[in-house]
């Protein structure tokens, strides 16, 4: 595998392409769950896991099921089933097995399935790593890393906003922008700033 | 007859999903680049909107409370595939510009929220209507922001230029412009709001 893809494919997910501030996937948790940095890294830990097991859950499926049986058009209900599902299981084996990460992690785990980001990344990365149904080479290491570095995108933009979000409750909002209006306005300046990276060629 | 007309209405307005409860955001940004964009991913969302409202308030008594929200998601999403494959036989173009944000209509948080919250306890005539209501209100709020992003952006609506002589800011049809035009909208309805109020 070649190193260049792997780095392009790292800065282009958590910089360039960050799925947040310039693709718009994922808003509603990053809006809802921001207001405190703590929630935010319990949310952003939920959210790598979520994707990059998703994305090998996925990757499996499309590749050995949807291909062969010539299902490729069911992917969208078959993701979405499969994310559910799976956030289900892991919601259960961890109540069972660790009631404290269950404290920390478990009322997030249900949002994460109708995060968009989450299906985002799956059709993202279907749509880069298959042509005509068929698989690039190295496509299942180089899903699995673009799913992980989606993750790390989503919680680096989530964990910077709660930061700036708690100092921001000191600060004298005019009335109608508090709230959500003043959270977007700070999106778009960080969605400016992380917009610089685009000039990274490799 | 004033109630169901009060059902379609709401949607619109007094609770429109976008400036109002603020679902729905991640492709009211995404596809808000131009109007053409918006009013088709408008469509396709009140399609979807419709006609699993419609399915769902059908369901609602067969369907046990427990496993109701995996139910839900299905009869979405098989909504959702037959707008992508109507669209991309019909439409190529728009479905190639949409891209992504066509099956990812699937998880946008109106859809399964008008299911959960008024489709599966209401009967069918106002679900329809309901949602009717909220996909216009949707397309109504995402042209709006579209209009909006595409006059500055671009100097142009539907593609016709405007004012030739008008120096486009293109940061507008950029990422940041999509945060900004939203965050200023939401910030003008909750103003108009509590103006009202008073």
């Amino acid at each position: 595998m070649d190193l260049k893809i792997v780095l392009s494919i790292i800065i282009s997910m958590v910089f360039i392409n960050n799925f947040v501030l310039s693709k718009f996937l994922g808003l509603c948790p990053f809006l809802g769950v921001s207001r405190q940095i703590k929630p935010a890294i319990s949310m952003g830990l939920a959210v790598i896991f979520v994707m990059t097991l998703s994305g090998l859950l996925t990757w499996l499926v499309y590749r050995y099921i949807l291909v062969p049986l010539d299902l490729v058009y069911l992917r969208t209900i078959v993701f979405i089933l499969v994310i559910a599902s799976f956030v289900q299981l892991v919601e259960m084996v961890i109540l069972k097995k660790s009631p404290v990460l269950y404290r920390a992690l478990g009322i997030y785990l249900p949002l994460i399935t109708t995060n968009c980001a989450v299906l985002g990344v799956t059709v993202l990365n279907i749509n880069t790593f298959f042509i005509n149904g068929k698989a690039e080479p190295a496509s299942f290491a180089l899903s699995l890393l673009q799913s992980f570095f989606a993750g790390i995108g989503f919680s680096l933009a989530l964990i910077l906003m709660s930061g700036i979000r708690e100092r921001l409750d000191l600060a004298d909002v005019p009335h109608s922008l508090s709230g959500i209006p003043i959270a977007f306005i700070i999106a778009s300046l960080m969605s400016l700033a992380f917009m610089g990276f685009n000039g990274f060629r490799f | 007859m004033k109630g169901l007309l009060k059902e379609f209405s709401k949607g619109i307005f007094r609770e429109n999903p976008i400036f109002v409860i603020a679902l729905g955001l991640c492709p009211a940004l995404a596809v808000s680049v131009s109007l053409e964009n918006a009013l088709g991913m408008g469509l396709a969302a009140t399609f979807v909107l419709v006609c699993s409202n419609f399915i769902i308030s059908g369901i609602r008594d067969i369907v046990p409370s427990q496993i109701r929200i995996p139910c839900f998601i299905v009869v979405i999403a098989s909504f959702v595939t037959i707008v992508e494959l109507l669209m991309a036989a019909f439409s190529p173009q728009l479905a190639k510009q949409l891209g992504i944000f066509v099956p990812l209509i699937v998880v946008n948080c109106i859809i399964l929220g008008r299911a959960e919250s008024f489709a599966s306890k209401n009967r069918i005539l106002p679900s329809i209507l309901d949602g009717l209501g909220m996909g216009l209100g949707f397309t109504l709020a995402l042209s709006f922001v579209a209009v909006i992003r595409e006059l500055f952006g671009s100097g142009e609506i539907l593609g016709f230029a405007v004012n030739k002589a008008y120096l486009p800011a293109t940061i507008m049809i950029l990422p940041p412009g999509a945060l900004l035009t939203l965050g200023m909208l939401i910030g003008l309805t909750n103003l108009i709001k509590s103006r009202s109020r008073k």
